[in-house]
């Protein structure tokens, strides 16, 4: 059956892209134990680097100012992103690993995203663009996956009791049992 | 094989539920297991849990499957980086096919009444009377169902709420009242309730009558067989009568199958999976459905948002999450015309709140500073009454998994737009410095007639305005009629002899209220219907 996410890709750049895709993620292997990031990694060998680049500039104006304690805060929602994705169906696994190859992947990762550069070098501004082109986008698809990405990460970070301080919740209440 | 009570995946709940009561994790398996009983239910949630009690009671030796893990009150920590993975489908991330709508579902033993927010309703009259007249179902009337809720209600201590209500619900009543629309006082299933709010992580002190602390410890007690990590996949048939289920054991997280098979004979055999689980399984199983009535008319109550920032602290992470509602545009929207609304509150925890508020970066580190001052209301859209709702459709991705299609028409979005206008309206009413609908970057309007002009030209649409569901209602519906129904008055599938479907996938129509109390009802009115006609006896649960 013909996904919808298939179909994109179909569309934009013939099936040779994602046939591409699905052989780069295979061929490139599984990257040496990435510890806290194996999850996201096992989608896609990028997809920590390209979630640790996309952390900062969503989570603008939310992470701490001290860089010590907000290279810790980025640390552990990409980690935290990751064991969320550990304990999605396979499907949504599935539908995610193609997300980051094809954000992964310089063709698609330019025509799509409209980031120029390898995501580790990309400036902020530049993944700040490619969140709004995506959320304000008019192609369903692209706005789902904007979803999936801000679910995701933003879970991730207020989830943490790191983030509860700077919002003011107190966190649950202490039980004497 | 083994005697299951021998078996090293054997886990006894210990105080928890009841002491050596027979409870199997799946996940743990190291070898195939088959058993027989009288009845095998799938699920344990609102349905299977009441259904299990009532078997049980008759003296059948009862089977319950169980895709979630067991978790208990010692278990439950309120955090949300922890249970909304743990005790959700989907780490609470389940959605539809087209990704328009997020739909909250349980995954544990217990299922939904493990982690609602606690309001019990009784099925509005007006619903009833609509299935009665337009969809000709009989015995469905208020009066045939009073016995049923007021049974369930003294069962699971369902009682008025004599606390004050949160901050963030007593806005919805402040600024109800303050433009002249009446609200009333949610009932809720507890005893000894302390007023904490964590009541969607699982409640940390059993004070919450879920099924996890009612009717499935009573049908343990009785010896009933609790398998939990087993995902339901294929009723096998002989004939027009189901003779095994076959279950995949799942691994700890349940994401994965193991290579472990479990397989359940019994001469009964009930699907209370949930709207979206029981057409699933239907479906995989092949079984007849000559009239293709399976998982369609999926109903979800689609529901929109309405952010506020008020000028006082409103705490809305504490204290019970659902005190107080308005049924104002249910009840003056006749059933068959435009799409009526209730009015609610939801908890307003930090990863509920973050997930929930638009867009990323500084316009959402700017709400989310303020979280002790948000304010949120949700308007429930009573879908399934128009021909312009004819709900959503269950059908199986490659993997075999159910997904729900529900397309949102613009009968439904037409009422959003009131729900929004109306919301935002309470809101200022109440004190709001600024009000946010949940829709497209999420802009922030500090004046009602502001907020009212941009709602009239909102272009509303798929995954641009967020819409949620908490419950999935439908696609195997009741009554007489096989072309239209998928089970007879007695919650029988048309179809097959022994198959019984006891759960919201029921209801022909949504509810227009929070569902529990309803499927409690029916669940305890068709299993007591089913208890009286089977022998029991025949099997006690035993390998074969």
């Amino acid at each position: 059956m013909t996904t919808r996410r298939t179909f994109l890709v179909v569309g934009l750049a013939g099936g040779a892209t994602l046939v591409a895709a699905d052989w780069l993620r295979r061929t490139r292997g599984r990257s040496p134990a990435l510890g806290a990031n194996a999850a996201l990694a096992t989608l896609d060998p990028a997809a920590p680097a390209i979630v640790a680049a996309i952390v900062p500039v969503m989570l603008d104006g939310a992470l701490p100012a001290d860089p010590a304690d907000r290279r810790a805060a980025v640390t552990e929602t990409v980690a935290n992103v990751a064991r969320a994705v550990s304990g999605l169906a396979p499907n949504a696994q599935k539908e995610l690993g193609e997300l980051f190859s094809l954000l992964s992947l310089p063709p698609t990762r330019v025509a799509l995203a409209g980031v120029m550069t390898p995501w580790a070098d990309a400036s902020p501004e530049a993944i700040a663009a490619f969140l709004e082109r995506w959320r304000t986008s008019g192609w369903m698809l692209l706005r789902s996956a904007y979803d999936a990405l801000h679910q995701l990460v933003l879970a991730a970070w207020y989830g943490n009791p790191r983030a509860w301080p700077s919002i003011g919740y107190p966190g649950p209440p202490v039980l004497a049992r | 094989m083994n005697d299951p009570m021998d078996a090293p995946a054997l886990r006894h709940a210990a105080n928890d539920l009841v002491r050596g009561a027979r409870v199997i994790d799946a996940s743990t398996l190291d070898r195939d297991l088959t058993l027989e009983a009288d009845v095998v239910i799938v699920g344990s949630g609102a349905g299977g849990g009441i259904a299990a009690e009532t078997l049980s009671e008759a003296g059948l030796s009862v089977i319950m499957v169980e895709e979630g893990p067991l978790r208990t009150a010692r278990e439950f920590r309120m955090s949300e980086a922890e249970a909304y993975p743990d005790l959700y489908q989907d780490s609470a991330a389940r959605t539809t096919k087209d990704k328009a709508i997020n739909i909250l579902q349980g995954r544990c033993v217990g299922g939904g009444t493990t982690v609602n927010w606690t309001s019990s309703f009784r099925t509005p009259p007006a619903t009833l009377a609509y299935w009665a007249q337009a969809l000709h179902l009989d015995g469905f009337a208020a009066e045939d169902l009073a016995p049923w809720f007021a049974r369930m209600e003294t069962r699971l201590s369902i009682g008025p709420w004599n606390m004050a209500p949160n901050a963030n619900n007593e806005a919805l009543a402040r600024g109800a009242a303050a433009i002249g629309i009446r609200t009333g006082t949610i009932r809720r299933n507890v005893t000894g309730c302390v007023n904490l709010g964590y009541c969607g992580m699982g409640c940390p002190l059993d004070a919450k009558q879920s099924m996890l602390v009612t009717t499935i410890p009573a049908a343990l007690g009785r010896g009933a067989t609790l398998i939990t990590r087993a995902q339901a996949q294929t009723l096998v048939r002989d004939g027009d009568r189901v003779r095994a289920l076959t279950c995949a054991a799942m691994d700890a997280k349940g994401v994965r199958p193991t290579t472990r098979r479990i397989t359940l004979r019994a001469e009964t055999f009930i699907s209370a999976a949930g709207g979206i689980g029981t057409p699933g399984l239907l479906l995989r199983s092949h079984v007849p459905d000559p009239y293709a009535v399976v998982g369609k008319r999926t109903f979800l109550h689609p529901t929109v948002v309405s952010a506020a920032l008020m000028p006082d602290e409103v705490g809305g992470y504490y204290g019970a999450p659902q005190t107080i509602y308005s049924d104002h545009f249910v009840e003056t929207m006749p059933v068959g015309g435009p799409i009526g609304f209730k009015l609610e509150a939801p908890p307003l925890h930090p990863v509920l709140a973050a997930i929930t508020l638009p867009n990323h970066g500084a316009p959402h580190a700017h709400w989310m500073r303020r979280l002790p001052n948000l304010q949120v209301l949700i308007a429930l859209l009573r879908d399934g009454f128009h021909p312009a709702s004819p709900g959503g459709t269950v059908t199986l991705s490659s993997d075999g998994t159910p997904v729900l299609d529900y397309p949102l028409t613009s009968y439904v979005w037409e009422g959003a737009r009131r729900a929004f206008r109306t919301m935002a309206e309470i809101q200022f009413a109440a004190g709001a410095a600024q009000v946010m609908p949940i829709h497209g970057d999420g802009t922030g309007y500090r004046e009602w007639s502001a907020a009212r002009a941009a709602i009239d030209e909102f272009t509303l649409a798929p995954l641009v305005t967020p819409v949620v569901s908490a419950h999935v209602m439908g696609g195997c519906p009741l009554g007489a009629d096989p072309h239209r129904a998928a089970v007879d008055t007695a919650g029988r599938y048309h179809h097959l002899a022994n198959l019984y479907v006891f759960d919201a996938s029921l209801f022909p129509t949504s509810l227009g209220a929070n569902p529990q109390l309803s499927i409690f009802a029916i669940a305890a009115r068709l299993s007591s219907g089913l208890a009286a006609t089977l022998v029991p006896g025949e099997r006690t649960v035993h390998a074969s």
